[in-house]
């Protein structure tokens, strides 16, 4: 199934001038990120070096080489909600999920994502979950946060 | 044409032309460092800069093209200040353990830093150390050493069409690697090591054998013999402040000697051993209609492109082995028993211009049961390293000759592009027609051009040859042959674009050379003079080629010759 709709993305694209962003960008949107066997058969297929759709993939961060968790977290890491401490926010979600920006928890829970600004500074430090957004946190509260979702 | 003037001085010249190709035809160095013409023309280092009347900034001499009435300074304060401060960025992220550094003395950075004079601590350092990679057996990649000049990834896109390695991440995150990170030793990279010969700094680099070689020289029970390669002799001398395309082959064995090693021998010998061996199952293929087109399987790095990108097609490599490689299991098979040494104690190093042979030597030979045919191998660039660090004097060493009996070769041209191929013309040609050749060059194949085709009438018969180097090229061909849209006989095929002289072994040529002259017609000239010295110039007349067959081989394909010389090739 999962196979049946690449193929449909790859193919569509075949007689494109420049196909590679296009059908990134719709494996992205078919299937929440781009894995490493998907990323395999866009080299094959379109006959361009592995090497280069990698350097695409990390170069734009619209594309995500991991699946998202079933809960979201969006660590803001812009100049306001930086200097209120998102640093330290951001080690404390490592300690108690063991996941840095960009990765997944094992068993698909969690997925976290350094972002640019929210758009509510005046909440700094900033972090949201899925749509849930919760400002002024504090280190000793991320604990809690997050097992609300646990 | 346009009129400019570059530091004062009046020129004409063609409108096309870049700032820095007209000053460097003019003799006015402009110093550089990303810039490898026709491949990496991005001005990203920004060591090029110079000065233009009526600009507001400094711009890349690299990709500025000239216009009418032009007025460029290229050595004004403000150009040498801003060179040293750019300098000072790239040098303030790089791990400057210069001593312990293989390319110290021979890396552009460290250079140039020195001509500038830079403060190499101005900036403090930015970038946090990074894992090497060194999982490779054959090669490093480190990063803390790399300026992000991008050479090393256009060679590998562009030359030679593989993609191995390139720019990942973004900004300052920005970093060479391959895809999803991985070590280069997982990857498809087939070891031709042009990335080595376009890298500025110590980035990528051989894994240095230097000290195997020395522990075997020092080990009494060892008889050590060095295995020199046709190329080397064009190029070694480069490392000694010889001009390029200087034969420096008397010095070279006369060091080897002062080194402490056993014997000094000739691949050349075993070049003359693969033409009767390839010949000989040439003509059979031709005769039973088999496996034609036939490649030559001389260059490991190409036999491990074909195995790995078209491992349908391993039935048209030819089954030999390369010429070091059955150099050394003539060594061991023959020589060591002859002279009454067992083989076990005979250690095989052999000096190659090439990186992926020190991967050949490992590949597993099918006759490798107690010992293998060759031991080490280290590229001339290690060579050069070692006759320094053991003292010798190359400029004044005594010259000496290679050893009996592999101490002569007909087949020196292997070393070029098109050098197997008229190897195997000459004594193809003369065992097919029972004729003898007259002229002995074939011009048309001997050109340095990336493709080249030739027919040539056989008794009625017409044998269509291609000679293709570089990976980008054979890719080219064998797309063709694919599609039905080319016939050919036989193919000789080498990874590196220009043959062995270009070798992923050889000495670093500076970026100014490079770029600016034509040095593969150089080395290649030095190779191509010695052929027309020698006394012996078609394999099956060397007499030493004769003695091995008529005391050993017996004949061109016999059993003994299939168990030594010949390997089946991986369908990975």
């Amino acid at each position: 199934m999962e196979l049946e709709k690449l193929n449909k993305i790859l193919e569509k694209y075949k007689l494109d001038k420049a196909p590679i962003m296009p059908v990134l960008q719709n494996i992205q949107k078919e299937f929440g990120f781009i894995s490493r066997d998907s990323l395999i058969s866009v080299s094959d297929f379109y006959d361009v070096p592995l090497q280069e759709l990698y350097g695409i993939v990390t170069f734009y961060s619209q594309f995500k080489l991991v699946p998202s968790g079933k809960y979201e977290i969006s660590l803001c890491m812009g100049t306001a909600c930086y200097v209120k401490g998102a640093e330290g926010i951001l080690n404390e979600i490592t300690s108690v999920l063991g996941i840095t920006d960009g990765e997944c928890t094992e068993d698909g829970m969690f997925s976290l994502n350094n972002t640019r600004c929210l758009g509510c500074c005046a909440l700094a430090p900033v972090l949201m979950i899925n749509d849930n957004v919760y400002g002024n946190v504090k280190k000793e509260e991320v604990k809690g946060i997050l097992e609300k979702y646990m | 044409m346009v009129n400019i003037k570059i530091d004062d001085i009046n020129i004409k010249a063609d409108k096309d032309k870049t700032v820095l190709e007209v000053a460097r035809e003019n003799n006015i160095t402009i110093p550089t460092l990303c810039y490898l013409k026709k491949q990496n023309e991005i001005a990203s280092c920004r060591i090029c800069v110079v000065e233009i009347k009526g600009n507001k900034s400094l711009v890349p001499a690299c990709v500025t093209k000239i216009s009418e009435g032009m007025e460029i300074t290229s050595n004004s304060k403000r150009v040498l200040e801003s060179r040293k401060t750019n300098l000072e960025l790239i040098i303030s992220n790089h791990n400057k353990d210069c001593g312990a550094c293989f390319r110290n003395k021979k890396c552009e950075l460290q250079l140039l830093a020195t001509e500038y004079k830079v403060n190499e601590d101005r900036f403090g350092k930015l970038k946090e150390f990074v894992q090497i990679d060194e999982k490779s057996p054959y090669m490093i990649r480190d990063n803390n050493k790399c300026i992000l000049c991008g050479k090393c990834a256009s060679v590998c896109k562009k030359t030679q069409e593989i993609g191995i390695i390139g720019k990942n991440y973004r900004g300052v995150k920005t970093k060479l690697g391959c895809a999803f990170d991985e070590s280069i030793d997982d990857t498809s990279c087939i070891l031709c090591g042009q990335c080595i010969m376009a890298c500025p700094t110590g980035a990528l680099i051989e894994k240095n054998n230097i000290n195997l070689v020395n522990n075997a020289i020092e080990d009494k029970n060892k008889h050590v013999v060095v295995c020199v390669a046709p190329a080397v002799r064009a190029s070694l001398g480069e490392e000694f402040g010889f001009p390029v395309g200087t034969n420096v082959k008397d010095k070279m064995v006369g060091s080897l000697k002062e080194v402490g090693v056993d014997k000094v021998f000739d691949v050349s010998f075993a070049a003359d051993l693969t033409v009767m061996e390839e010949s000989y199952e040439f003509i059979k293929r031709l005769e039973n209609k088999q496996n034609i087109p036939m490649f030559t399987s001389c260059c490991p790095a190409w036999v491990k492109f074909v195995e790995k990108y078209y491992p349908e097609m391993t039935s048209n490599l030819s089954s030999c082995k390369s010429p070091n490689q059955m150099l050394g299991a003539t060594i061991k098979n023959y020589y060591a028993i002859k002279k009454d040494i067992d083989p076990k104690d005979v250690f095989v190093a052999s000096v190659m211009p090439c990186l992926s042979k020190k991967y050949e030597k490992d590949r597993g030979f099918p006759n490798e049961v107690d010992y293998k045919d060759v031991d080490v191998v280290i590229t001339v660039r290690e060579l050069a390293k070692m006759i320094k660090q053991k003292g010798i004097d190359f400029n004044n060493v005594d010259a000496a000759d290679f050893d009996i009996p592999f101490s002569t070769g007909a087949s020196t041209i292997f070393g070029n592009s098109g050098g197997v191929m008229s190897a195997v013309l000459r004594t193809g040609v003369e065992t097919l027609t029972d004729k003898k050749l007259v002229k002995l060059e074939f011009d048309e194949i001997m050109i340095t051009k990336g493709i080249k085709e030739v027919n040539y009438k056989l008794e009625e018969k017409i044998i269509k040859v291609a000679v293709v180097s570089g990976i980008k090229n054979a890719k080219t061909v064998i797309e063709k042959i694919k599609n039905k849209e080319c016939e050919y006989h036989l193919i000789e095929f080498m990874a590196c674009p220009g043959g062995c002289i270009n070798g992923g072994g050889q000495p670093i040529v500076p970026s100014d050379i490079r770029n600016f002259t034509n040095f593969l017609e150089l080395r290649k000239n030095a190779i191509e003079e010695e052929d027309k010295n020698l006394s012996i110039r078609k394999a099956h007349e060397n007499p030493f080629i004769k003695e091995l067959y008529d005391n050993y081989l017996k004949t061109p394909g016999s059993e003994e010759s299939c168990r030594i010389l010949h390997t089946k090739h991986k369908k990975d």
